[in-house]
């Protein structure tokens, strides 16, 4: 959707619209698991859930 | 040490594929009799206590099928850009799976699929059509699987394809049947370790080659080895546009459709029932999060290797076949044209290979499923990596294969016989009739991977989009919707399902046409790979107007959905 902004600029040998569209998007959605996994695990020992 | 160098020189690919593919199967048939399923419990879903790290690992290898492992970097090597809608599509539904559903389905602790929307929704009729839908999905798709099997084996042992399929056959049945979901969930494991392997192994052994980065990740955003300075993926624009198709980095579907492709897709893999199914297995809520992120972290190691791959492939098939005579191609182009998944015809009668964009000029049709098993002939790598891609493939259509007869062979001898026709059966009866099932569904499978249907080619699109008009909504409602009644939920996934088989029909089959009508009469401009979304959302107005019309679930229900919400206590998973 922005990739033809993003391809202005360049990464590297990548243009970013490109990177974020075969590479970024993916390592982004690891990212957000973990970080749910994380918060999720906070909430459930917050609230005595987690036995 | 110099005798193991000239015999490994000495053995042809054929020799490794042996080698290779004997001892990966051996060791699956090893671990199908070390894990043998004694109960019900363990047949559905290995007796509920895999190790988030084991289930992520196998929830991967399931996921990854014959489709991920071969014919995605080459449908990414023929689509540049806007192969990327398949990589956020895939990767993408797993967020969706770990923040929306595996938790809270593990909290209602039930075996398969159908057996929750049955349970949620107190009705045998939702059951039923659950248990239909769940049979759509899991046969469209398995079909595929067994075909692949049959392609690396006809291609690599020069066997009969159809040889090839019933081997495959057998190996899944006599894993499948021994040791149910405990069986598979510890093969899987293995497979998910041998397709890793297998993929990285040329990967990384090319993308030295073409760029002297041992990253593939990174190679293909790297300069070139040959000291010219240029960028691997500037070139490639560049060799794109001189035989006058697009720029590899620019995309060329409507922004609309690569939304509603990425949206069915997504939502798609969250409704896939043998995916969701794999979540029933850990012990904990917690571990059903936990193992969603690991599962999503080892497909994102082989979903981003696959564009480099594809990358490095285009570039070096162009490089090597286009414009040279044809007397001097390599020996792999010859083989892969016995198979019909290369073909060549000289139309200026020159003896060069013309590759080019215009239809009536190009000479060269190459099918995208030969991309990741010929890269590595093409790049002359050494046998045994060759041999090893072969047996990678093979890891990755069996495994998937496996999980979706289990769920074949759950929903008939689960929720058909035990829940609807034969409330009573003994346990023991019901693991002789989840087997039988299963023996069944291997020979259905078998059947459509020898005899492909003419739609074999659209089923994975066909799959994803049945997943995503029927589950996926109705788990969703079901898990968030304490209002929501059995009559929403039934005529949405009906309305959903009948809506998506339709389109498909129509616009991917032309079915209903002499000829297969035109793009320009899709609707709103959405290819049928798309349509998943529109069905998507079909199902959910029909759900929720009909609920607002007919009478609140009772009460014990909706105490139900209250209690799924909290993650402790997740009980055993019981009838």
């Amino acid at each position: 959707m922005l990739k033809d902004v993003l391809n202005e600029f360049k990464l590297f040998g990548f243009k970013l619209g490109f990177w974020f569209a075969q590479q970024g998007s993916m390592y982004v959605f690891v990212v957000l698991i973990f970080i749910y996994v994380r918060l999720m695990n906070k909430l459930d020992k917050k609230y005595g859930y987690d036995k | 040490m110099i005798n193991s160098i000239l015999l490994t020189q000495a053995l042809t690919v054929q020799t490794w594929t042996y080698i290779l593919v004997g001892i990966t199967f051996s060791l699956y048939i090893g671990i199908a009799i070390w894990a043998r399923a004694g109960s019900t419990k363990e047949f559905y879903v290995a007796g509920g206590g895999v190790s988030p790290l084991a289930n992520g690992m196998a929830t991967a290898a399931d996921w990854m099928s014959a489709a991920s492992f071969i014919s995605m970097a080459g449908i990414i090597s023929f689509a540049g850009y806007d192969g990327a809608v398949y990589l956020m599509g895939w990767t993408g539904g797993y967020v969706l799976l770990a923040l929306l559903l595996s938790p809270y389905l593990r909290k209602f602790g039930k075996f398969t699929v159908p057996d929750f929307i049955g349970d949620r929704y107190y009705s045998n009729t939702a059951r039923f059509v659950g248990v239909i839908c769940a049979l759509l999905v899991s046969f469209t798709y398995v079909a595929g699987q067994m075909r692949g099997v049959g392609l690396v084996f006809s291609r690599f042992l020069e066997v009969d394809i159809n040889t090839g399929v019933v081997i495959g056959m057998l190996i899944v049945l006599f894993y499948a049947v021994l040791g149910g979901m405990k069986g598979i969930t510890y093969t899987q494991v293995a497979q998910y370790c041998v397709l890793i392997f297998a993929f990285m192994v040329p990967a990384i052994f090319i993308s030295i080659q073409m760029t002297g980065n041992p990253i593939p990740q990174l190679g293909f955003g790297s300069e070139l080895a040959d000291d010219s300075g240029t960028y691997l993926l500037d070139k490639l624009d560049g060799l794109s546009t001189d035989l006058g198709f697009a720029e590899y980095t620019e995309g060329s579907k409507s922004l609309m459709d690569v939304f509603a492709i990425t949206l069915a897709l997504m939502v798609g893999t969250a409704g896939l029932p043998h995916v969701i199914v794999r979540f029933f297995t850990v012990k904990r809520v917690k571990d059903a999060r936990k193992s969603a992120g690991i599962a999503l972290l080892l497909i994102v190691i082989l979903y981003s290797t696959a564009p480099a791959v594809a990358a490095f492939a285009r570039t070096n098939m162009i490089e090597t076949i286009s414009n040279q005579p044809y007397t001097t191609v390599p020996e792999w182009f010859k083989k892969w044209e016995t198979t019909g998944l290369i073909t060549f015809k000289d139309k200026n009668n020159d003896g060069l290979i013309q590759y080019v964009a215009d239809k009536n000029k190009n000479e060269l049709v190459v099918d995208n499923d030969i991309m990741v098993l010929a890269n590595p002939e093409i790049a002359e790598l050494p046998n045994w990596v060759i041999a090893l891609v072969a047996a990678g493939a093979l890891a990755a259509a069996l495994s998937t294969a496996a999980g979706l007869l289990l769920v074949i062979s759950a929903s008939v001898s689960h929720d058909l016989i035990k829940k609807m026709i034969n409330p009573k059966i003994s346990e023991k009866n019901e693991l002789v009739a989840a087997r039988l099932s299963s023996i069944v569904a291997v020979c259905v499978a078998g059947y459509f991977g020898i005899n492909p249907p003419g739609f074999v080619a659209a089923t994975v699109a066909l799959a994803f989009g049945l997943a995503a008009a029927s589950f996926f909504p109705a788990i969703i409602l079901g898990i968030f919707y304490k209002r929501m009644n059995k009559e929403g939920a039934i005529a949405g996934m009906i309305v959903g399902i009948v809506t998506m088989l339709y389109y498909m029909l129509k616009y991917k089959l032309g079915w209903f046409d002499d000829v297969l009508p035109n793009k320009s009469e899709w609707w709103f401009g959405i290819s049928p790979e798309g349509f998943g979304s529109v069905a998507m959302l079909l199902n959910f107005i029909v759900s929720i107007s009909i609920m607002k019309l007919t009478p609140e679930p009772p009460k014990e229900v909706q105490e139900i959905v209250e209690l799924i919400r909290i993650p402790s206590g997740a009980g055993e998973a019981t009838h």
